[in-house]
């Protein structure tokens, strides 16, 4: 499993990379995933449905993160925003 | 004669502000413009384009390995995404409502049967950790994260979300312009598909 970051003036970034059926390595991604989330970030975690069909759940805690998951992508939490430039 | 002084200082003082009004006024606003060029100096001294440009690759990619194939293929050629709205009517089987999703613009809801504009959605992704002096994801990670967010918890982002009327920063002309754009976009999705069965 892949804990990945958007960042601004980079694109993602690797946090960490492990092995949820390894013991240390479970440890060291849920002390990452603690971190982002306590940074304020949300969580989404990329899926793809039966049907084939791309979707993404947003997870509060690494046991909300399927075992089977590649990758969770944090992001800046949502904010009521309204940029001044016009389209 | 302590009255006469009291008032005499007083008059001194006021003349003195009055001289000195004008030059002070002069001063502050210099400052300002010095603050304001300084800042715009150290904006163009963060920017680099080539730095951007790689980060909205990786974002481009990141996206891809998202989305449906036919949703990147919409975003590659059209520049937005095009999201079907989740609540309510689920049964139905053309949802009765759909939003588009801009790159750092507001999110568009419409009617697709009828192009009608529902409402824009304003929100944004802000990283107050500015890692290179600006808060804004690349274009392409802000279409995920918004695609992320709305696909998981529609009302949760729309709840985050100011909610405006069609026309407030988005300009009605340009989205009727890319839902007819989107609907050539589909029709000739659809042909090629039909071609490929057929060919098959």
């Amino acid at each position: 499993m892949k804990l990945l970051r958007m960042k601004p003036g980079h694109g993602e970034i690797l946090l960490a990379e492990g092995d949820v059926e390894v013991p240390e390595q479970e440890r060291e991604l849920i002390e990452a995933f603690r971190r982002e989330l306590d940074a304020g970030m949300w969580a989404a975690v990329p899926l793809q449905a039966p049907g084939g069909r791309r979707q993404a759940e947003l997870v509060k805690s690494f046991q909300d993160v399927p075992r089977d998951a590649e990758r969770v992508i944090f992001f800046p939490r949502a904010a009521g925003g309204a940029p001044a430039t016009s389209a | 004669m302590k009255l006469a002084l009291g008032t005499a200082i007083v008059v001194l003082v006021v003349l003195l502000w009055e001289l000195a009004r004008p030059h002070l006024r002069r001063m502050l606003a210099g400052y300002a413009q010095m603050l304001a060029e300084h800042r715009r100096r150290s904006a163009l001294q963060g920017y680099d384009p080539g730095r951007e440009l790689r980060a909205e690759q990786r974002a481009r990619a990141l996206l891809r390995s998202c989305v449906e194939e036919s949703d990147w293929a919409m975003y590659r050629d059209l520049g937005f995404l095009r999201v079907w709205g989740a609540i309510g009517d689920r049964a139905q089987e053309s949802p009765a409502y759909a939003y588009l999703i801009y790159p750092h613009k507001p999110i568009v809801a419409y009617v697709p049967a009828t192009g009608e504009l529902l409402n824009e959605y304003c929100v944004a992704f802000p990283d107050h950790s500015r890692p290179y002096g600006s808060a804004r994801l690349p274009d392409s990670d802000d279409v995920l994260a918004k695609w992320m967010a709305l696909n998981a918890d529609e009302r949760r982002l729309i709840g985050e979300a100011n909610m405006h009327l069609p026309g407030r920063q988005v300009d009605p002309a340009r989205v009727a312009a890319d839902l007819s754009r989107l609907a050539s976009w589909d029709r000739r999705r659809s042909q090629s598909a039909d071609g490929s069965v057929r060919a098959a």
